[in-house]
């Protein structure tokens, strides 16, 4: 369309609009900024679509709503664990986004009216939009595992899947642990937020024992018969703590297909034991990981589908549920993405763009995506898995040719770069994000 | 005949790929995925990650084509570089090279060192890295108030051989490690400083 015919077609829309008394609704007025957007959730994704919608067009008005004060990283929190990073490098606050002239509320979502365009939060306000952005991140299925729920992660057996409080208390549990103790780690099943987390996580957490408490031991409990970056992390347990020999400090029970030899069943919260199909395992620090859902705000806004999580549009990230609501990050059904921060950014900056056009009568523009995450195993020894995705033919696509892991085979030089790498897309992501 | 024949060929390849990317996203699209390690618009607050906001388009097509080609050594940008079309490279090229130049001037630096790095460079380097290497119509990469460990490991990369250099460079650079080995690390803290 090209600008002539866009300022006229706007023009006529604005016009229709106004005269129709009836409407409740106006998506856009001549002159006067009434293009509103409300996004909720202020974690990885909302708060980058927040940003970018803002810096591609400032004639929007954009309300960012997010319960907490502060957003901890999921991303580099395993580092906190080791007491490589402290918890606050991991902390960071709004009002870089205060600066983009973006409304932000702490506030606790209620509802979203999809029909009437309205969001109401827990204090009673209510917030109008033309288009809503959904990034709620994942919530967990407790009731999966006999024993658990959200109060025992909040005071004793933390998941930590979601950094703040209860990565603070992993850290402490560890620190108070004896020498000789076992750490127990229980990965969720697929899909979940942050494929190599866990094994990052045994990591980090061996690095730390290696040094405080060498004759402690790391048992991975886990639901499936593999896990992401496997050949790169065994790898590095090998060249750091020992893997595959009588005295490895991590030990990795995994579960065949169709099995369901370390699927969890129970948790006693006294004894800090947990039992699976097969096993039985009693740690001196246990880490549960649940199976995981979209956010509680997208099934009571009837968001999600059989899967339990959102499908959408993979070009524009609007619902495939409800129109003018797009959700993004880890509670979309975004495959082949990952659920992971760089993916939430790549995201909201696709659904940004969608907004801006379609908030102004153009169409979407063609999308374009890329992930790279970095896991740290030992210092030394940064890896990576990076892909360049496309849209094509209504779907989300590999770009042939692209993307894939570190190599397997160990070279020390680009180990090394890997790692700091890692740190400076820390730095990158969260200025990009919160910046 | 012979060159008639490349050409052919290279306009088929082309049309290929023009046909088989339908969807086309726009420069800025393409320049914003690759923020979230490059830091917003390409400006680089990392101090291993190098900037890319301010180069110039040669410099920058250059290098993705290097990446993509497997001729420049790399963690990851190999693996990145060859999911982009020689149009999609260009178009982030476009990009990056209309933002305003990044400085990076909050990485720690030794002083005594970034002074001698600060003569090298005036000595071997200034005549084709003008203005300390910040202008980018030397098509060259950043130099001054780029990432610190980027520069430290390309110039590692350039003298123990994974990285190609010209031979002017090749010679200035054996001429000055001869008379000072500890040149690199000089020159990284200069750069470094952003000065």
């Amino acid at each position: 369309m090209s600008k002539q015919n866009r300022r006229s077609f706007i023009k006529t829309i604005g016009l229709g609009a106004a005269a129709a008394t009836t409407a409740a609704y106006t998506p856009f007025a001549i002159g006067g900024s009434t293009k509103k957007v409300v996004v909720i959730g202020g974690g990885m994704g909302g708060s980058v679509a927040a940003k970018y919608i803002r810096m591609m067009d400032k004639s929007v008005e954009v309300t960012l709503i997010e319960a907490n004060k502060d957003y901890y990283t999921c991303f580099a929190s395993n580092e906190v664990l080791s007491g490589e990073r402290s918890l606050d490098s991991i902390k960071f606050g709004y009002g870089g986004l205060r600066g983009h002239g973006i409304n932000v509320v702490h506030d606790k979502v209620t509802d979203i009216d999809a029909r009437a365009r309205k969001v109401t939060t827990a204090s009673g306000q209510s917030f109008a939009y033309d288009r809503c952005v959904v990034s709620p991140g994942v919530d967990f299925k407790y009731d999966l595992i006999e024993g658990y729920d959200a109060n025992v992660a909040n005071t004793e057996i933390p998941h930590a899947w979601k950094a703040g409080a209860q990565t603070q208390m992993l850290r402490n549990q560890l620190k108070d642990m004896k020498d000789g103790g076992t750490v127990a780690i229980c990965p969720p099943p697929n899909p979940f937020r942050c494929p190599p987390g866990p094994y990052e996580r045994a990591s980090q957490i061996a690095l730390y024992l290696k040094h405080h408490k060498p004759k402690s031991k790391i048992i991975i409990l886990d639901p499936k018969p593999g896990f992401s970056k496997m050949g790169l992390f065994t790898g590095g347990w090998e060249r750091h703590y020992g893997y595959k020999t009588d005295d490895s400090m991590i030990e990795w029970h995994g579960t065949p297909k169709g099995s369901d030899d370390n699927v969890l069943d129970s948790v006693d919260v006294k004894t800090k034991t947990v039992t699976t199909g097969f096993n039985e395992v009693k740690a001196d620090v246990l880490n549960i990981i649940p199976a995981q859902k979209a956010g509680k705000i997208a099934f009571t806004a009837g968001l999600t589908n059989d899967s339990g999580w959102c499908p959408v549009h993979g070009d524009t990230f609007e619902s495939t549920i409800h129109k003018n609501i797009h959700v993004i990050g880890d509670s979309a059904i975004q495959s082949p993405l990952p659920k992971s921060g760089y993916a939430a950014n790549s995201e909201g900056k696709v659904a940004a763009a969608a907004i801006v056009a379609l908030l102004n009568g153009e169409s979407a523009p063609d999308p374009t995506y890329v992930n790279t995450c970095y896991s740290v195993i030992a210092p030394g020894d940064g890896i990576s898995v990076a892909m360049v995705y496309a849209f094509k033919d209504g779907k989300i696509i590999k770009v042939k040719g692209s993307g894939g892991l570190t190599p397997g085979k160990f070279d020390a030089k680009l180990r090394e770069r890997e790692q700091y790498y890692g740190y400076s897309w820390f730095d990158n992501i969260t200025n990009d994000t919160f910046g | 005949m012979r060159n008639t024949i490349t050409k052919s060929a290279l306009l088929a390849t082309g049309l290929m790929l023009s046909v088989q990317s339908s969807a086309e996203p726009t420069a800025e699209a393409l320049g914003y995925t690759c923020a979230g390690c490059h830091g917003t618009n390409g400006a680089s607050t990392g101090n291993a990650i190098p900037s890319l906001a301010g180069l110039s388009e040669g410099y920058l097509i250059g290098a993705m084509n290097a990446y993509r080609e497997d001729e420049r050594s790399s963690t990851i940008m190999g693996r990145i570089a060859k999911g982009y079309t020689e149009e999609q490279i260009e178009s982030m090229a476009t990009f990056f090279s209309a933002q305003p130049v990044h400085a990076n001037i909050n990485q720690k630096y030794d002083a005594t060192k970034a002074r001698a790095g600060a003569k090298l460079h005036d000595k071997y380097c200034s005549s084709c890295h003008t203005e300390a290497g910040a202008e980018p119509e030397d098509d060259a990469g950043l130099l001054s108030g780029n990432s610190k460990l980027f520069m430290k490991y390309t110039l590692a990369d350039f003298h123990d051989g994974s990285r190609d250099m010209p031979k002017r460079m090749e010679k200035k650079m054996k001429k000055m490690l001869k008379k000072d080995p500890d040149a690199l690390g000089k020159l990284v803290n200069y750069y470094g400083s952003g000065k």
